[in-house]
């Protein structure tokens, strides 16, 4: 079949390759030569290891996407940005209180951000960084929470930005002051932690421990899953 | 739909009484705001170099979004918000090069068609002040009131258009209309040293001393602005005037919309008077 065979012209940085058309960039790259010590994680488009910029011939628009879930085009020119120096404050996250003052503590340069949006623009998980960031900006830590939250930290944000801002940083830990100090606590977790403790379920659990391998791959497979 | 509101970060934390009061006073009144989507910083202060672009794109996408809602107008209440959406509004309006640098960059075709308004000019234009004077209670007779309006309401005053430059005078008909009395105050539009209080104290404690004893030896029983950082500078220092001087004595500092509050009998707890460093609630005893 044709399309099996189809061959296409990419630039990774600047230097041209011929690789099959329908494969991602990821794997083009291998095709071309490359081995990956880093920049390459899950492979699924989960771990933001593989955070890759291009551009195409027919726009001046720099583009983006995950080396492991974008396909290669024709013309495509492109590298990958797998790490970006990023500072990452430290702290003892019960210490801290949930307040604008924390935020900028921690991350002082957030107020530098001038509206510019291409952190937004460049986000391969088309999340509203800006608005995030903006929010941070006035202390909303559950909006910054709650906007930051499919962030993958692949770092392309820190890159783009003319305030230095290092985006999913201050994300994380807005998700952090927003898990530990403002979201309600879950009752039935607690419930069930006590369960725990009270031995409800040390029958079953040495039950298991005691199967044969055999009995427990049966059981395994046999299981249900939730659909 | 009430009219669209860009409340500004500072109206989030720390000014969080000029936002309460703004929009519960504006509300009674059938003046409904409505805070916009989604909104950014507009950037704090308008760019000093002509050609600086890149810091009027925040304020300028602020504004293209505000038009989409379709009312025409943008209430903004705190002075600097005011100042620099105002101004970039201007210069989209007015500035071809920049009308197009920055519709180029946000992509929007946004020509400064909004009308950036404060609440004192909604309440002038919108409800009318002879209106404004039959809605609110009469207990602020007598009172005594300076009108400070720092540097940011009125200047530069061809793109502020708030009257006067070095002596406006809206804030005044709005004293007026709440049944108090304006004091005659030659500091209104004096600079409090704004954000210098950051790295040069002596500056701003100085400059602040000089407003507070021109509005004193006027008998005002209180000052009221729309700035926060002149709210911050007027109010927090006078602990400490106190502290050094024994016949200080110290005069509440309010945001106008807080005074209209009171005017009007909304609650305190509504008004954020919980959280000055200079006790208002005296006031409420006037009258």
């Amino acid at each position: 079949m044709a399309a099996e065979n189809k061959m296409v012209s990419i630039y990774i940085m600047g230097k041209q390759y011929e690789v099959p058309y329908g494969v991602t960039i990821m794997k083009a790259m291998e095709y071309a030569g490359y081995r990956f010590i880093r920049g390459c994680g899950c492979r699924g488009g989960f771990c933001g290891a593989c955070g890759t910029v291009y551009r195409k011939p027919d726009s001046f628009r720099l583009k983006v996407g995950l080396a492991c879930a974008t396909m290669v085009e024709d013309g495509m020119h492109l590298t990958q940005i797998p790490f970006y120096p990023a500072n990452r404050a430290s702290y003892k996250l019960e210490e801290l209180s949930p307040s604008l003052g924390t935020l900028l503590q921690h991350y002082p340069e957030v107020t530098r951000c001038l509206g510019c949006n291409q952190c937004t623009r460049i986000c391969p998980q088309e999340l509203s960084v800006m608005d995030y960031i903006a929010a941070a900006q006035r202390g909303d830590i559950e909006k910054t929470a709650h906007q930051s939250f499919d962030c993958i930290m692949c770092g392309l944000c820190a890159s783009r930005c003319p305030a230095e801002i290092v985006q999913y940083n201050v994300g994380i830990l807005a998700r952090r002051l927003y898990g530990r100090h403002i979201a309600p606590r879950a009752a039935h977790l607690a419930e069930r932690v006590g369960e725990i403790k009270a031995g409800k379920f040390n029958d079953e659990l040495s039950r298991l421990m005691q199967m044969s391998k055999e009995e427990l791959q049966r059981r395994y497979e046999a299981r249900d899953i939730e659909q | 739909m009430g009219i669209p509101y860009f409340p500004g970060c500072t109206l989030h934390v720390k000014a969080k009484g000029l936002d309460d009061s703004t929009r519960a006073t504006l509300a009674a009144l059938g003046l409904e705001l409505t805070e916009l989507p989604e909104w950014t910083c507009c950037g704090t202060a308008f760019p000093l170099a002509q050609d600086n672009y890149m810091g009027m794109v925040a304020s300028a996408r602020i504004l293209a979004k505000a038009a989409k809602e379709g009312d025409g107008r943008l209430v903004t209440v705190c002075s600097f918000c005011y100042n620099v959406l105002k101004r970039v509004n201007f210069a989209l309006k007015n500035n071809d090069e920049a009308r197009t640098k920055l519709n180029a960059y946000l992509e929007e075709n946004y020509n400064g068609e909004l009308r950036v308004l404060h609440p004192l000019e909604l309440l002038r234009d919108d409800l009318g002040f002879d209106s404004l004077k039959t809605r609110v209670d009469r207990k602020l007779k007598g009172m005594k009131v300076a009108c400070y309006y720092g540097c940011m309401l009125s200047r530069p005053a061809k793109e502020m258009e708030f009257g006067e430059p070095e002596n406006p005078a809206l804030m005044e008909e709005f004293v007026k209309a709440v049944g108090a009395e304006p004091v005659d105050f030659p500091y209104k539009t004096k600079c409090c040293g704004s954000y210098q209080v950051l790295n040069n104290y002596d500056l701003v404690a100085g400059r602040v001393k000089d407003i507070l004893k021109a509005a004193r030896v006027r008998d005002s029983e209180v000052i009221i602005t729309s700035c926060p950082l002149c709210q911050f500078n007027l109010d927090w220092l006078q602990d400490r005037f106190a502290d050094e001087d024994k016949s200080f004595s110290k005069i509440p500092v309010l945001y106008f919309t807080q005074l209209l509050g009171i005017a009007l009998e909304i609650s305190v707890a509504k008004l954020g008077l919980d959280n000055h460093y200079v006790d208002p609630k005296p006031l409420l005893q006037a009258g």
